[in-house]
């Protein structure tokens, strides 16, 4: 029977039903208990045959998937497989814990040395965790937790993604993901936005779902529908053919429907997207995140190695605009060599452009590297820098940047400080870029690595609009472009609100973009303008994209 | 005892599908084969968690060394596999 929708945050546009399949827990450890002697042979025969059931589990699954999955189940595989870590647990079987406990013990090692290398090393670590919940719940006859694997097309449901399940995630399995945490900048929704599926996240009342329960996903509205009618699912899918249909037919630069431009471009951030990014059909890219460069590292990379790196990207892109954005070291991105280890509240702390007072040997190196590697290719390059608050710290920026030979150079507005003045901002750059993720960060005093604030963080907040409306005008009094390259550009009804605003360029996942096209071109600007008065008006998040959806008739 | 001195050319350091292939490789030799920092440790090059827990970066040196019959040619392979550079064959 068929009651009120449940509740969350829809990420990831379009609707989806199917039955339910949920990801099964970790297990809980239980207490300790005494290994006899005699017994010390059974416990180290079960430590280790649950090591081997985890890595042929795994080895089966790498088999049937291809690309970057098989390569992460391969990876695990062999982890789990590792003698080192079966010694390592039946060493401590011999000490007297229990096999829960002995792996338990073993992997927390491997763990702590991990941890200790740091960067892409110290990000193994939860797989370990996922490997270790998965060896302890076969010792202890439970389902092995992570993706289920019903043997049908189902909507993923659980408290949240863990980094290492987005890689395994198997698209023609997963009609929607419905998951109880997480918010809109969490794993599970920038997966979503790549994949393309359906996603609602913060919904709590999603842990009342059970197995098998038939389910209607909407990721426009962010409702999830238990047992839906037939005739309500047979209207989703009409609606999500059309989208679809829509997606695909539309190509080129974004138009709305009446011809105002608005430049769909791509976000990079590591050497491994550039392909699939330089193949979207987009106007090029809005995002160049360069720490990829820096992570993981004693030091600094030095001219050449930059350079090399920028020359790729721009000669995949010639003919295209390249935006780059300077080093954002700091808060969730710490590198030794340029952030201080001890501040209480890095996210508050010397982070993103305000690193260059300390250390500006980096951001010189740096902008050196660009120049050169732009002079040789035939990218349009632009660059800004993350973390402006002040109009003279753009200013200072771009007149080094200009001495470098960059001729474009912008400022990122993601402290509300900067938004309220962009006037001045403007007055002294060539463009301004809206990071709607940290904005929202700061203008609401939430964390964005909360799931528990992530109503405060989510991109329809008609505070966080009203920022992006005043950057927008600045700009525009200015003659300046405006884009913004938070995950809100990826949300096709948002992406009317947005330009409607005042905004002239949309940077998202490549996998986004024909959504977001296929949107702006049912629309004259007058009517973006119209549902973004709309969203400005509601009192609240929720209010402001159901007043958009509605008047938009779920045409989008 | 054959060894080989060889510097790191995957910009992502030993880790991933680099430290994979190494790993793959390694437990495909005839022979024992350990790999660490000059001076360090040695551990087994067939262990993905102790290759891993290296924390082996780009243009770090390490060591390999085996014994045995086939050790140099054990040795030639895995050396080769980690100079290359695995991260831009991908990227390409």
């Amino acid at each position: 029977m068929t009651g009120a929708p449940l509740r969350g945050i829809g990420v990831g546009g379009g609707t989806a039903s199917g039955p339910v399949a949920r990801m099964a827990p970790p297990p809980a450890l239980p207490a300790p208990r005494e290994v006899a002697a005699g017994e010390l042979p059974a416990e180290t025969a079960a430590a280790r045959a649950a090591l081997t059931a985890v890595a042929e589990d795994l080895g089966r699954r790498a088999a049937a998937a291809d690309g970057e999955a098989a390569d992460v189940l391969t990876a695990l595989g062999m982890m789990a497989a590792d003698p080192a870590l079966a010694d390592s647990a039946e060493a401590h079987v011999r000490q007297g814990q229990d096999a829960p406990h002995a792996l338990t013990e073993a992997f927390a090692g491997f763990a702590a040395t991990l941890r200790a290398a740091g960067g892409y090393f110290a990000e193994r670590v939860p797989d370990l965790e996922d490997l270790r919940d998965r060896a302890v719940a076969h010792t202890l006859g439970l389902p092995m937790p992570g993706l289920p694997d019903p043997g049908h097309p189902y909507v993923l449901v659980g408290a949240d993604l863990a980094p290492a399940d987005t890689a395994l995630l198997d698209p023609a399995q997963v009609l929607a993901l419905v998951t109880e945490e997480g918010g809109p900048t969490s794993h599970t929704a920038i997966l979503a936005k790549i994949l393309g599926l359906p996603a609602v996240v913060a919904c709590p009342e999603a842990v009342s779902l059970a197995d098998g329960t038939p389910v209607l996903v909407d990721g426009t509205a962010g409702t999830v529908l238990a047992d839906p009618s037939p005739g309500q699912v047979a209207d989703a899918a009409a609606r999500e053919e059309r989208r679809r249909r829509a997606a695909a037919a539309s190509s080129g630069p974004g138009r709305t429907a009446d011809g105002h431009p608005v430049r769909l471009m791509v976000n990079l951030g590591a050497p491994h997207e550039l392909a699939a990014a330089a193949r979207a059909d987009s106007e090029g890219v809005g995002l160049f995140r360069t720490e990829f460069l820096y992570l993981d590292r004693a030091s600094a990379p030095g001219a050449e190695e930059q350079r090399e790196a920028y020359r790729q990207v721009f000669e995949a892109f010639a003919g295209r605009r390249v935006v780059v954005r300077t080093l954002d070291a700091g808060a969730d991105k710490p590198l030794p060599f340029a952030t201080a280890a001890d501040e209480p509240n890095p996210a508050l702390g010397v982070r993103g452009l305000r690193t260059a007072v300390r250390h500006p040997g980096l951001l010189d190196t740096q902008l050196a590297a660009v120049a050169e590697a732009a002079r040789s290719t035939g990218a349009d390059v632009w660059v800004m820098a993350p973390m402006v608050s002040v109009p003279a710290e753009a200013r200072a920026f771009a007149e080094r940047a200009r001495a470098h030979g960059l001729p474009t150079v912008g400022a990122m507005v993601e402290v509300p400080a900067a938004a309220l003045r962009a006037g001045q901002l403007a007055e002294v750059c060539d463009f301004l870029s809206i990071g709607t993720n940290d904005l929202a960060q700061y203008a609401f005093a939430a964390d964005r690595m909360l799931g528990s604030l992530a109503e405060l963080l989510d991109p329809w907040q008609p505070a966080l609009l009203e920022l992006v409306r005043q950057t927008a005008e600045a700009g525009a009094a200015h003659g300046r472009p405006v884009g913004v390259c938070g995950e809100a550009a990826a949300d096709p009804l948002l992406a009317l609100v947005l330009t409607g605003l005042g905004v002239t360029s949309l940077s998202a996942a490549p996998g986004c973009l024909p959504a977001v096209r296929a949107a702006l071109a049912t629309r004259t600007l007058q009517e973006c303008r119209t549902l973004a008065g709309l969203a400005l008006a509601a009192p609240d998040a929720v209010a402001a994209r159901t007043a958009v959806a509605e008047a938009a008739g779920g045409t989008v | 005892m054959p060894e080989r001195n060889v510097v790191i050319g995957s910009s992502s350091g030993l880790h991933a599908r680099p430290a994979s292939l190494f790993v793959q490789a390694a437990g495909r030799q005839p022979v024992a084969v350990t790999v660490g920092r000059p001076g360090e440790r040695a551990v087994d090059a067939r262990s993905m968690l102790s290759v891993l827990a290296l924390g082996a970066k780009h243009g770090e040196t390490l060591v390999l060394a085996a014994e045995g019959e086939g050790a140099d040619a054990a040795l030639d392979e895995l050396a080769a596999l980690v100079a290359a550079d695995h991260d831009a064959t991908e990227s390409a």
